[in-house]
């Protein structure tokens, strides 16, 4: 890497944080996004917020135009997610190319108006490379069959019904299985919020051991989740937190705020039984 | 005017609010319970489990209900919310600061009775 | 998408919106929303309705039921002749409070539908349209 290259992703780097909030708001408006978060702004916003963070990252390892870094694997995540819910809703791979290639504009559009002249070529050059980078792995995502596995499994995973298993005299649990996006969300929330009322629950305990990434957009639905436990009466325990899922959760900067959380169902379960007044004792 | 009535069970208060409730009415009941949160009274019980929706305005009722039963010494719990309100609750980013949830009016008035919980 | 207007309301009390509430439950069950899709819509609409009696002084609703191939929806138009709103970002900003409810009113409203625009401006008065779809009619 020459000292122009690295100047050049320092600044882009600087850039994305001192930004994040303005690049949201304008991915949020963009195909890609719109598209996808329908029930909401703010959620697209949030899901724009990740994408920025990870590129963030990716900028401060300075490889901006190599796809096999490490740190492209956060982008990648994300990429897939909402990939796969454009293909699930009927987008081609061209036109899905097409709408990551559009996060592009706003970028450069950002580097070009607002970086100080002694910073700007370098960071130009930079940002393109990023960009294209983006759009690269996104090409990857949509031709590879990863996407359309994702978009299969999503649906498979939202036309089985939602287990909530009554684990205890009112305790609930479910295991959530798969990508937590929003539809599932409310799907989930439903399904447990009625348990609640059927079952007369007093604890609920949302087991994420089968969610394979964490991010702020999920952690936001999580906490969701567990605020209208809370509304309904009933107390919220999220279980399964993995020791990776625990680090990304705090690089990220996620505050679960006042989510009772444990490692394990077991430990979940144990919790549920001292709030409902049970104790049972364990190996 | 229609009100919604208000029950005295020995330290206890209790209303239970109808399917449809005005603005106006919301803010009657919220001065009929302030006015008879006495001494003695050691909470206020509001059942809202025949409500269908919640706004921001009948939550801020229900906040300001409970903050003017603390000074009076008690605590107020709402109960029995259904689940498509607090999903659109949720949604919206309301929250009931101040308030204690239990899912049904027994449980409501074993808190009360318990009395160990903190707001 | 093919429209149809199917009616106009008051909004000069808080009777009226209570009127609100129920013709926009009653329109969200015809269009085949599930109960929690209903709750959302009718308390979107309680919340519009009242900035337009509280801070219009009072105006209409217009609800029209909307068709395309995945499904139906409904539209609300609350439309008012009262001051307008100069700062329409800060109006929408959460915690924003004339000091009828907890700032939530128009930015939440907004989380539980699909679609939302606002007009208004120092003098204009306030017109709110929103669109609300069921969950399968959702994606265009």
């Amino acid at each position: 890497m020459t000292v122009a290259e690295s100047s050049g992703a320092a600044a882009v780097a600087e850039f994305l944080r001192a930004r994040r909030e303005q690049l949201a708001q304008q991915w949020a408006d963009l195909a890609l996004f719109r598209a996808v978060y329908t029930s909401g702004r703010d959620i697209a916003v949030n899901a724009a917020h990740g994408l920025v963070d990870a590129l963030t990252e990716v900028a401060r390892d300075g490889r901006m135009d190599d796809v096999t870094v490490p740190a492209l694997d956060q982008v990648r995540a994300l990429l897939a997610q909402v990939i796969a819910a454009r293909s699930q809703a009927g987008a081609g791979p061209l036109q899905v190319a097409g709408e990551v290639a559009e996060l592009k504009r706003p970028v450069i559009a950002m580097v070009g108006r607002e970086l100080a002249d002694v910073n700007r070529g370098a960071a130009l050059i930079a940002a393109t490379d990023l960009m294209g980078t983006v759009r690269l792995v996104g090409m990857e995502i949509s031709l590879s069959d990863e996407g359309a596995i994702v978009a299969r499994q999503r649906q498979q995973l939202s036309e089985i019904a939602t287990p909530v298993l009554k684990l205890w005299d009112r305790v609930v649990a479910v295991p959530l299985i798969g990508t937590l996006d929003s539809a599932r969300t409310q799907v989930v929330m439903e399904t447990l919020l009625e348990a609640i009322v059927d079952e007369r629950a007093t604890v609920a305990i949302l087991d994420i051991t089968g969610v394979p990434l964490v991010d702020t957009v999920v952690a936001q639905h999580l906490m969701k989740t567990a605020l209208a436990v809370r509304l309904m009466g009933a107390r919220c325990v999220v279980s399964g937190i993995r020791p990776q899922i625990a680090q990304t959760i705090v690089q990220l900067g996620i505050d679960l705020g006042d989510i009772t959380t444990r490692a394990t169902l077991a430990d979940a379960l144990e919790w549920a039984l001292a709030q409902v007044g049970t104790s049972v004792g364990r190996a | 005017m229609q009100r919604v009535s208000v029950h005295r069970l020995g330290e206890v208060l209790l209303a239970s609010l109808q399917q449809e409730l005005t603005d106006s009415l919301a803010v009657a009941l919220q001065q009929d319970l302030t006015g008879m949160a006495a001494a003695g009274t050691r909470g206020v019980i509001i059942d809202i489990s025949q409500v269908e929706i919640v706004d921001s305005f009948l939550a801020r009722v229900l906040a300001e209900i409970a903050a003017a039963t603390r000074i009076l010494a008690g605590r107020t719990v709402v109960c029995g919310m259904r689940p498509s309100v607090a999903i659109t609750m949720v949604e919206m980013g309301l929250g009931l600061p101040g308030l204690h949830t239990t899912r049904s009016l027994e449980d409501a008035l074993t808190l009360l009775e318990a009395g160990e919980v903190s707001p | 998408m093919t429209t149809a207007a199917v009616m106009s309301l008051p909004i000069t009390s808080d009777l009226e919106i209570a009127g609100v509430r129920q013709a926009v439950r009653e329109a969200a069950v015809a269009a085949g929303f599930s109960l929690v899709e209903q709750t959302k819509v009718v308390t979107a609409a309680s919340e519009l309705a009242r900035n337009t009696l509280v801070h219009g002084g009072g105006g209409r609703l217009e609800i029209t039921m909307l068709e395309r191939p995945q499904g139906k929806g409904i539209r609300l138009r609350f439309r008012d002749e009262g001051p307008g709103i100069a700062d329409v970002e800060t109006a929408l900003s959460d915690g924003y409070t004339t000091g009828h409810g907890l700032g939530l009113g128009l930015g939440g409203a907004r989380r539980l539908v699909q679609e939302f625009a606002i007009d208004t401006g120092p003098g204009r008065g306030t017109t709110v349209t929103v669109t609300a779809w069921p969950r399968g009619a959702r994606r265009v």
